[in-house]
Order: C-alpha cells, then sequence, then structure tokens
C-alpha cells in the first residue's frame, strides 16, 4: 500500500490490560481508515484490523506495544489510533 | 492454559436451541447451572451482568465468533462454557456476521489476570479456521471436548 508510516510506542496502564472491550473499540477506529494497522509486542507483529488476533497479544498492564500504520490516510489516522490504545478502562 | 482447562465439559452444547442473543446467554447460563454451578448465586443474576457487559460493546468479535462474558462473585475460579449455533445468530458483532461459536466465560471479581490468559488462549484457538469449522461440524459435546483437548497450538 502505498502512502506514509508512521510509528508509534504505547504504553498498556489499564489496571485489567488490554482486554476485549479497548480492543473492539480500537478495532472499530482502525476499520474507519484505509490503512493498514499493525500492534506488535515484541516479535509478535499483528494486524491491527482484527479484534481475535489483537486477544492474542495478552497485553498485561506495563507491556509496551508498536503500533505502525501504513497507507494514503496514516497520518490521519496515527494519533486518534495511539490514543484509542491506550485509553485508560479504570472500571473493569 | 488451555481451553479444557477452564470450559465445563457439562456445559457444552453442539447446537444451540435458542436463536437470539438474550436466548443464547440464557441457555449457556442454563447449561452452567444444570453442571453444578452458581449455587451461591441466582442464575439470573449471572445473566443480567453478561447483558449489561453486552451493553457496552458486543463480544462478538467477527469472523463468526464470539465470547459473552462477566464478573461475577458467585465463581471462585475462571469457567467457561461453549455452544455452537447451527444456524448462526446475530449479534451485532464487530464485522456484523451472524456468530455460530460461543466461548462464555464467568470469572470471580479478583482475577482479571486469568481473564486475559483465556481470551488470549480462546482467541489463538479460534484463529485457525480448521479449528472453528471442526467446532461448527462437531456431531455431539463429546466430539467438541475431544477438540478442545486435543493438542492444540
Amino acid at each position: 500500500m502505498t502512502g506514509d508510516t508512521h510509528r508509534r510506542t504505547v504504553t498498556i496502564t489499564s489496571p485489567h490490560g488490554l482486554h476485549l472491550r479497548p480492543i473492539s473499540q480500537f478495532v472499530e477506529l482502525a476499520n474507519q481508515y484505509q490503512c493498514d494497522v499493525s500492534v506488535s509486542k515484541g516479535p509478535q507483529r499483528v494486524n491491527g484490523k482484527s479484534a481475535i488476533n489483537l486477544l492474542g497479544l495478552a497485553a498485561t498492564p506495563g507491556t509496551q506495544l508498536d503500533l505502525e500504520v501504513t497507507g494514503p490516510d496514516a497520518t490521519q489516522a496515527i494519533d486518534p489510533l495511539a490514543e484509542a490504545l491506550a485509553r485508560v478502562f479504570p472500571d473493569d | 492454559m488451555r481451553m479444557s482447562d477452564f470450559v465445563v465439559r457439562e456445559a457444552i452444547s453442539a447446537n444451540l436451541a435458542a436463536t437470539t442473543k438474550d436466548g443464547v446467554i440464557r441457555e449457556m447460563v442454563e447449561n452452567l447451572r444444570q453442571a453444578g454451578f452458581f449455587k451461591n448465586c441466582t442464575p439470573d443474576d449471572i445473566v443480567k451482568a453478561i447483558l449489561k457487559r453486552e451493553l457496552l460493546g458486543s463480544t462478538g468479535i467477527g469472523r463468526g465468533v464470539a465470547i459473552p462474558h462477566a464478573k461475577h462473585s458467585g465463581v471462585d475460579r475462571l469457567i467457561g462454557a461453549v455452544a455452537i449455533s447451527k444456524g448462526g445468530v446475530s449479534f451485532e458483532s464487530l464485522d456484523g456476521e451472524p456468530v455460530y461459536v460461543f466461548v462464555m466465560l464467568i470469572s470471580p471479581n479478583d482475577r482479571p489476570g486469568d481473564h486475559l490468559r483465556a481470551l488470549e488462549n480462546v482467541s489463538r484457538c479460534l484463529r485457525d479456521d480448521s479449528f472453528v469449522k471442526a467446532l461448527r461440524n462437531a456431531a455431539d459435546a463429546n466430539a467438541i471436548w475431544e477438540l478442545l483437548t486435543d493438542e492444540h497450538p
């Protein structure tokens, strides 16, 4: 896919980690963009538009994730997606 | 952790009768009750807790799979149920497709780590399309249990 690539490192701070609800919200947002979205935990890299793949990261609190977006609207996508990934869900 | 570590064998259904989201959740909770759980609480409270969680966003994660779940003091360890709908159920999934494979998780209030590990395990198994297909085509609960206990990546 042509277009820019942007990367951001995000630390998970939600007390219960990256569980299904934050993942669903992230995936819904990611699917609003055309760009490819990937999320990596160390060497494990998954499609950020797939909830079932993101669940496989089992990102506990304190985990550092690398977000990468590539494509025509990557510049617009990077900030909202980084924010969604970092969002804290204190009540769960 | 493997799915057979938390899925209750007696609470597996190879052919759900329910055809609605609420109905599926009630039927799966009833399967767990019949398997001997929820003695110290009202099963209806579990159903309500799961439906309340669904209101925050569907647990239908796409690819025909849903993981309805809740935290509840009525269990003292993480337990799970598995159920298959032959016809598919509308579940407001992320991809808008019907759900055929349901994995229900009920965890105690104080064990968030177990919940995350179970989600990771369920997602690892169900990412495999051939595994999902085998679950959907399983003849009965025993066949599903055999799939869950098989060495699986």
